[in-house]
């Protein structure tokens, strides 16, 4: 017999690997990532707008005043110190909380991961918006569930539509595990949950016993500073909040954190042991300290301004140069726009000829689990300076211009 | 052999630099286990200077696509006076673009599928958008759509039903202004890898999903390999017929891959050359390479020889 086989673990894997395979959008993101490229792609913060000297004197004096401690094994719950830190980050957005409500994770993304993993058997069903966070998606499709999308708009998740879906799902007895959300700054929509919106999803949390995942990532990153009401405070016991450093301090820390309900979080507890043992204390020391003993307020407001101007520089450029037929969304806080063009394009075909001109975004489709999204596109403003940005906009927009002509010309809407 | 020092280029802007890159790492150990000097290069504008610096004794060309395939860093290379593994400059940019390599093909008397190319140009300025009804005239007719230059099935499209066609023609503009339409050739699909002008065994590819598109290309497990493929000794030699042929109207040295089709009737069609066949795990030519009795390392080292057995390039003036 002749068969070559590249893989002898192939009959091994878990039912759980079987849509994890090489995909053309995927590949495309190498070409993205070279300096050439305008990235309007990557959600990464502008750490280079932290204060260095004062993170390596934190750093510095977490060696040299508790060295031994730092790098030693920890608690499973994470240090009880920082956790009273991020008590007090929480209460800076008038959010309520204890520091043993709390569990520290590596990164929201960990909490997201512990949750999913608490709640999900497979074909569970949870809800998730439409666009939701695709490193949420990834999550929830490792542990086999079938996430299912309620639509947004500009004022975020739309309880109508919620609460039909949850009609809808009660009717054929597939009560969702849980609804995943990110009420503020939304990745990828860029749009944010009206107050009158969250009292009716609380509300329907109520009648409908959901249990809602709140993820909150860019509550601090409102341009003006307004803080907005969190779900967890109308129902601490209908929420299990999830917190990160990432965009507030810095992502190469990995600090998160996740604030539940006692019985919720001592299951997370132990799966945090089970996972990984425990957070790293070193990075936990120096999370600590900065937010004790630095202004760390003044660098949130730091962060804010760059990211303010940027978006305001990614705003101005598609109202100067975008085809009047597209749509966007227009952020109050947060890292990202999203990008609606006309029916007959799809974005997924349309990144290799972006790349040719030099600029990445990511398509619509990644921020769907059921192949939603294809004529949407999410372009990031939180990297790259504002020049970049314009650039990148501006060939970006005679590439949509392009295949607008070509698709008009292929589908015969000019006849 | 004697150690040499090479400089493993991988990367680029193409948009198969994932799997160049891919293909570099593997090639670049390959080589240090066999005791050569290595160096890992990107293509950037740092290029030259490096390649300077370097002072090497050949380049290992682990590149696909544009830049890497298509003559531009060949002809570079020759201006450097710099010795690079695979095909010249020419042949190179005959094999690159789909619709001259079938054209030179075609000339030759070899057997390709009928084609025709069609330019956004065409669409956009001409009306062409009014002749696609001419394609998929004939019922139970399929065509592939694919850019007319590019590789690792990147934007390529069967389309059996012409209403699918204004989506697959939009699919392979995004990679390349011009596309060639090629009738689809229903049967076994077959690559016939050449090292040196020596002829590989024919590695047939079945895809699960029955489309070898990028993701059935490199994801382990999703395509079924058989070397040699599963056909009559006769097929065989046919395949390996139609690949020499091709490697010598196209002009190829060190390393080539014809991938073809062979039909019901057992004939094969060739598709395309790949001038830098992918070195990736799941690639064909090393699964080619494995069924001849050659390990990895012996592979990169046979093009290697092969590339450092010409005389330097005198520098182009």
């Amino acid at each position: 017999m002749s068969e070559i086989n590249p893989d002898p673990y192939l009959a091994r894997y878990a039912s759980r690997t079987r849509g994890m395979t090489a995909s053309e959008i995927r590949a495309l993101f190498a070409v993205a990532e070279r300096p050439e490229i305008a990235f309007l792609a990557g959600g990464m913060p502008y750490t280079a707008a932290l204060d260095y000297d004062a993170v390596a004197e934190v750093t510095g004096r977490v060696i040299a005043d508790m060295g031994p401690w730092a790098l030693q094994y920890g608690g499973g719950q994470g240090m009880a110190e920082l956790r009273e830190q991020l008590v007090d980050v929480m209460a800076a957005e008038g959010i309520a909380a204890h520091p043993d409500d709390l569990v520290v994770t590596t990164g929201g993304q960990q909490g997201l991961d512990l949750v999913a993993k608490a709640f999900c058997d497979p074909h569970d069903v949870v809800l998730a918006e439409g666009p939701s966070y695709v490193g949420a998606l990834g999550v929830f499709s490792s542990y086999q569930a079938d996430v299912v999308h309620v639509p947004m708009d500009d004022d975020g998740l739309v309880p109508d539509a919620l609460e039909d879906t949850l009609a809808r799902l009660a009717g054929q007895g597939r009560p969702p595990k849980f609804l995943y959300t990110i009420p503020n700054h939304h990745n990828p929509a860029g749009s944010s949950l009206s107050e009158r919106r969250r009292e009716q999803v609380i509300e329907l949390a109520e009648h409908y016993d959901l249990l809602i995942v709140e993820d909150n990532p860019y509550g601090l990153l409102d341009f003006k500073g307004e803080t907005r009401p969190a779900l967890r405070s109308f129902a601490p016991e209908r929420v299990v909040y999830v917190g990160t450093l990432s965009k507030i301090l810095s992502p190469g820390l990995r600090v998160g954190w996740v604030a539940a309900t006692e019985s919720v979080r001592d299951k997370l507890v132990l799966l945090k042991e089970a996972a990984d043992l425990c957070q790293s204390n070193l990075t936990q020391a120096i999370a600590q300290q900065w937010f004790a003993t630095q202004p760390w307020h003044e660098q949130v407001d730091t962060y804010r301004a760059v990211y303010r101007e940027r978006c305001e520089a990614m705003l101005g450029e598609l109202a100067a140069s975008f085809p009047a037929s597209c749509a966007w969304t227009t952020p109050t806080g947060g890292f990202f726009v999203w990008v609606t063009l006309p029916e007959g394009v799809d974005t997924r075909q349309l990144l290799a000829k972006a790349l040719r001109a030099r600029v990445a975004y990511v398509p619509g489709s990644a921020f769907f689990a059921d192949g939603g999204g294809a004529t949407a596109l999410r372009l990031s403003f939180c990297y790259p300076p504002p020049d970049r940005i314009r650039d990148g906009v501006r060939r970006l927009s005679e590439v949509v211009a392009g295949e607008l002509e070509l698709a008009a010309a292929l589908y015969g809407t000019r006849r | 052999m004697n150690p040499a020092k090479v400089a493993v280029l991988a990367g680029g802007l193409s948009m198969e630099r994932e799997v160049s890159l891919r293909s570099g790492s593997r090639i670049a150990d390959a080589l240090r286990d066999r005791g050569h000097a290595v160096t890992r290069m990107d293509l950037d504008d740092g290029l030259v200077d490096a390649l300077v610096a370097a002072d090497v004794d050949v380049a290992y060309l682990a590149l696909h696509g544009k830049a890497g395939e298509d003559g531009v860093i060949q002809s570079l290379l020759e201006l450097l006076g710099v010795r690079y593994t695979g095909p010249d400059a020419v042949a190179s940019s005959l094999a690159w673009d789909k619709g001259v390599a079938k054209g030179l093909i075609t000339r030759a008397g070899l057997a390709t599928p009928p084609w025709l190319t069609l330019s956004s140009d065409a669409i956009r300025d001409m009306g062409a958008a009014g002749a696609l009804d001419r394609i998929l005239s004939t019922p139970g007719q399929a065509v592939v759509v694919k850019p007319a230059q590019g590789g690792a099935a990147l934007g390529v499209r069967l389309v059996d039903d012409a209403s699918q066609l204004p989506a697959a023609l939009m699919a392979a503009f995004s990679y390349h202004d011009t596309v060639v339409i090629e009738e689809f050739v229903a049967g076994t699909e077959v690559a016939v890898s050449i090292v040196d002008g020596e002829p590989l065994p024919p590695v047939e590819a079945v895809p699960r999903t029955g489309h070898y598109d990028f993701s059935a290309r490199y994801t382990h497990g999703a395509t079924e390999y058989f070397a040699p493929a599963r056909v009559s000794h006769d097929v065989l030699d046919a395949c390996i017929d139609l690949a020499m042929r091709a490697w010598r109207v196209i002009g190829c040295r060190d390393v080539s891959r014809a991938d073809m089709m062979i039909d019901g009737d057992g004939r094969p069609w060739l598709l395309e050359l790949d001038t830098c066949p992918g070195m990736t795990e799941t690639s064909l030519l090393p699964t080619a390479a494995h069924a001849h009795g050659w390990t990895f390392d012996e592979l990169c080292e046979r093009v290697l020889a092969a590339a450092l057995s010409r005389a330097e390039v005198p520098t182009a003036s």
